[in-house]
């Protein structure tokens, strides 16, 4: 079995995009709801994950 | 009033049993939607669920096994067992295959791992949707 080997960066994106489409999908009734709320989570985990990123490069300085 | 009046539609559907699609939720994730004619509902959330777990499978992580000492560690290990566990029949083909990937130090590895438990969680959220789709109090 080949193995995958992303950066932490790709894989985080990657963990951020299949999460916020469930929880877009199980989280709202309408489908223009659904991919608003998939979005909102998205941009929040990349804006979580930039903001810890820096938060830890600040912190190992 | 536009309320009441969607109460009395909801009331007036009878609930269908829950058991069989949250069952079948598990066992193959995505497939309790079908049951209750949301297929695209459970398409996306059966990809999603497979996708990551054999993303999980690809990077190498490793199983949970049920673990008790101090209370994180119960946490930790329990947790991640259930939601291993949770993934229904492709936690149980990837055991019966011989996956047994260990444990080791490294970032790919490591998000691996919380790839699979990922997947379970999916399907947790999955089950429930299913549930409440079942018992009328979601569309």
């Amino acid at each position: 079995m080949p193995k995958m080997a992303l950066s932490h960066f790709e894989m985080a994106i990657l963990f951020a995009l299949f999460t916020s489409v469930a929880l877009g999908i199980t989280g709202k009734h309408t489908r223009q709801e659904q991919i608003r709320y998939a979005m909102y989570c998205f941009g929040s985990f990349v804006l979580a994950l930039f903001g810890l990123g820096w938060l830890m490069y600040f912190g190992h300085r | 009033m536009a309320t009441e009046v969607n109460k009395e539609v909801v009331a007036a559907v009878p609930a269908q049993s829950w058991l069989m699609p949250v069952l079948l939720t598990w066992v193959a994730p995505g497939a309790g939607y079908f049951l209750l004619k949301t297929p695209a509902r459970g398409a996306i959330m059966g990809a999603m669920s497979i996708l990551m777990f054999l993303l999980g499978l690809l990077m190498r992580g490793a199983f949970f096994e049920p673990q008790t000492g101090d209370l994180l560690t119960t946490v930790i290990y329990c947790g991640g067992w259930i939601s291993n566990l949770a993934t229904g029949s492709l936690y149980f083909v990837a055991k019966g295959l011989g996956y047994n990937a260990p444990d080791l130090a490294g970032h790919v590895t490591d998000y691996g791992t919380k790839f699979l438990v990922g997947a379970g969680l999916i399907n947790i959220l999955a089950m429930v949707d299913v549930y409440e789709i079942a018992k009328r109090k979601k569309s």
